[in-house]
């Protein structure tokens, strides 16, 4: 035996998994982390084992019980169709994946820890959203389809297991919207193209959490023993006119339905990853209350929502921003202005020093 | 080919638009010396005259022959010169500019435009600060009341009676009486609050508020929110003045035959949301907003298809097309009435609820009793 916690990461090909792997096997506590995916990660893993394990298949059990693993983190729920390799795919990953792992995790009687990272699409977007969600609210439309449906069924499983299995601490994280220069995920490649579309007269509030906040929360949650949901999220909100205007980002408003087409148009071009049930939460916008996050979990985000928006969008260049240039520009004949002595003249009748003396010339030269 | 006549085509290359037999005016004031004009009348007096200049007289007879003749030989060369490229230059610019706001804002006319654009370039780039409802209070100072304070001034003439009874911080709770087909009295409300006591109200909307495109990102933007509960206790404890209008669309859309008559004060969800935050109910009673918009019929129909909840009919919309949709211009009468106190409540009380009732009707009659009273002193609707 080893001595410390033996974690279980899932999701650890993509990059947010591997990068927290690796940060948490550097943790005191402990002792080893597993690595599970279907493909090998990309880059380095580090003290991290890898175990190739599909976790839709009942293998996983055996990896749980060969390795007498006490902690499992859950950060395999895809959000992005392309990388999964198309939708079906992604909601058999999302959904029978987790069932799969959490059935799994329910005959291993090491299991004493369960961190599942969900998110805040659970709420939904709608007109009839209260404007700041706790833990506690429901969504006030039932998600239909997507990922925010998938992630409802995946929070169902979890609170089925944690009925089930009430000897296990059960914690489950709502992320809002991670963002960072290394994030790509529908919310980040919808703020990388070069004219960004809005919905004509919606301005949604838009709440995000800095990736490496995300990482800080799951080691946090993974640590400590506090059990229950917490929405975590940066400070604040941003609109989304002022996030675009902040990147420094032309857009173009469309009405709801061409953005809908608009985005399903380059999902298939492979430009963006825009899923139609983002339309939603760029139409109404979502803010979640993050008291608990506080003072029951006792996490601080290192970043604000505008920070974090900040520190993603110093990566992009900027396609607009010419009505900042234009301002700039004036400011700065004004001071230059202020410096050089004006006439002091009364503000009715102004003789412009430099009027008449081009005038004249002008006159004689139309005869 | 035998000898061709040659007919010389326009000028020969002289410059201006001459007829062949002279040059043209502007090409004549080219030439050195400016002479002056040989108008027809000036030429009348040369020809008594023994003319000095041999050019300005060949053409003068008339009769000559196309030839050219004399003109070439006292012409210097014509030279063009560049005008100033760039039109107007920056310095008249930057003069007129001065000019103009000097004109705008007076002689300390420099920080206020610096204030300007300063302000300018914030909104530009984002740099300012909304709250989590999406209240952005430079905008909504800056441009919504600076819009409506003329409004409600000068159109309506609000006259605003028991301000003293806002609280001046904390949360407290204004209920209003709603009329007048379009929500116009929340926003005249929101003004006249601000004005008198420099308290921004937020009022609580409906869902089609927030469904309805432009209009939900400026009820955002001006401090709204949705008319639920978990907003209305979120925004109280926060010690916000929160204004709801518990009538809601029976309110605003009914005929103008029960005008003052107070409709149905819904489920009475903001008087738990009170006493549940233990903040004080102040009664709003508004008088004149029901004639701004005197709603006399309705189109079911057409309603429902754009799933409005009425689509009005006044004695001049639609009849008067985009002039129907000038509101009237009524006196306002504003009371706010003695604060109602709810924090001698205990805590189980907001679900209890015939407590809950009988505050709600408390409140509703208080509204609709000063209603009548209000009415009883006004002189006429316009005056």
């Amino acid at each position: 035996m080893t001595s410390g916690r033996v974690v279980l990461v899932t999701g650890v090909s993509r990059d947010l998994g591997r990068r927290f792997a690796r940060s948490l096997a550097a943790e005191p506590s402990v002792g080893r982390v597993i690595g599970v995916d279907v493909v090998p990660p990309r880059g380095d893993l580090g003290d991290v084992s890898f175990v190739r394990a599909d976790i839709r298949n009942p293998v996983i059990a055996k990896v749980i019980a060969k390795e007498d693993v006490d902690t499992v983190v859950h950060m395999s729920v895809i959000a992005t169709p392309a990388s999964a390799g198309g939708r079906g795919t992604m909601k058999e990953l999302n959904v029978i994946g987790t069932m799969q792992l959490l059935a799994a995790c329910q005959k291993a009687t090491s299991v004493q820890h369960l961190v599942v990272k969900s998110t805040t699409t659970v709420y939904g977007a709608s007109n009839r959203d209260p404007a700041m969600f706790t833990e506690d609210m429901e969504p006030r439309r039932a998600p239909r389809s997507g990922y925010a449906k998938d992630v409802a069924e995946i929070e169902g499983y979890v609170r089925g297991f944690a009925r089930r299995r009430s000897d296990v601490r059960v914690t489950q994280l709502r992320c809002a919207n991670v963002i960072g220069p290394h994030v790509s995920s529908p919310i980040t490649s919808y703020f990388r193209l070069p004219v960004i579309p809005t919905v004509v007269g919606h301005d949604p509030r838009l709440q995000f959490l800095h990736e490496d906040d995300l990482l800080a929360v799951l080691r946090h949650a993974t640590v400590e023993d506090v059990p229950g949901t917490f929405n975590v999220a940066g400070d604040g909100v941003l609109m989304l006119s002022q996030a675009v205007r902040r990147l420094r980002r032309a857009t173009v408003a469309m009405p709801a339905p061409a953005v809908g087409g608009l985005g399903s148009v380059l999902r298939r071009a492979r430009v963006a990853d825009f899923s139609p049930e983002q339309l939603a939460f760029l139409t109404y916008g979502r803010g979640v209350d993050t008291t608990r996050m506080r003072a029951v979990l006792g996490f601080e985000p290192a970043y604000t929502t505008a920070e974090a928006f900040a520190d993603f969008g110093r990566s992009l260049p900027p396609t607009g921003g010419h009505a900042d240039r234009v301002l700039a520009a004036v400011e700065e004949q004004l001071e230059r202005g202020a410096a050089r002595p004006l006439p002091a003249a009364p503000a009715s009748v102004v003789p412009h020093p430099a009027r008449p003396a081009t005038a004249d010339p002008e006159g004689a030269d139309h005869g | 080919m035998g000898d061709a006549e040659i007919i010389p085509i326009g000028t020969r290359g002289r410059p201006g638009r001459g007829t062949g037999k002279q040059p043209s005016s502007a090409a004549r004031d080219l030439a050195a010396g400016r002479r002056a004009r040989p108008t027809a009348t000036e030429k009348d007096e040369t020809l008594g005259e023994p003319t000095p200049e041999v050019p300005a007289a060949a053409p003068a007879t008339g009769v000559q022959p196309v030839e050219p003749g004399p003109a070439p030989a006292p012409r210097p060369p014509v030279t063009t010169e560049e005008r100033d490229a760039r039109g107007v230059p920056l310095s008249d610019w930057l003069a007129a500019f001065q000019h103009a706001a000097r004109e705008v804002f007076g002689d300390q006319w420099e920080p206020q435009l610096a204030r300007l654009l300063a302000f300018l370039r914030r909104r530009v780039t984002g740099d300012y600060v909304v709250d989590e409802y999406g209240f952005d209070e430079e905008v909504t100072q800056r441009f919504f009341m600076a819009a409506l304070r003329p409004v409600a001034e000068k159109w309506f003439r609000i006259e605003v009676r028991g301000i003293e009874n806002i609280p001046a911080d904390g949360g407290a709770l204004v209920v209003s009486n709603h009329s007048g087909t379009v929500p116009v009295d929340g926003l005249m409300t929101m003004v006249s609050i601000h004005d008198h006591t420099g308290r921004y109200l937020r009022p609580l909307g409906a869902d089609l508020v927030f469904r309805t495109p432009l209009l939900s990102t400026l009820a955002r933007k001006g401090g709204a929110t949705l008319a639920c509960n978990e907003d209305a206790e979120r925004m109280l404890r926060g010690g916000e003045l929160v204004g709801v209008w518990p009538e809601g669309f029976k309110g605003i859309g009914k005929p103008y035959s029960d005008r003052y008559k107070l409709q149905r004060f819904g489920r009475g969800g903001f008087v738990s949301a009170a006493i549940r935050t233990g903040v004080p109910i102040v009664p709003l009673s508004v008088v004149g907003a029901e004639e701004i918009y005197p709603l006399v019929g309705n189109i079911p129909s057409l309603a429902r298809l754009l799933g409005l909840p009425y689509v009005p009919i006044t004695p001049f919309f639609p009849l008067l097309g985009p002039l129907g949709l000038l509101p009237l211009p009524s006196k306002w009468l504003l009371e706010f009435g003695e604060p109602v106190r709810t924090d001698e409540y205990d805590a189980g009380a907001a679900d209890d609820p015939m407590l809950v009732f009988n505050v709600t009707d408390q409140v509703r009659e208080s509204i609709q009793q000063s209603l009548y009273t209000l009415l009883m002193q006004r002189q006429s609707v316009f005056r």
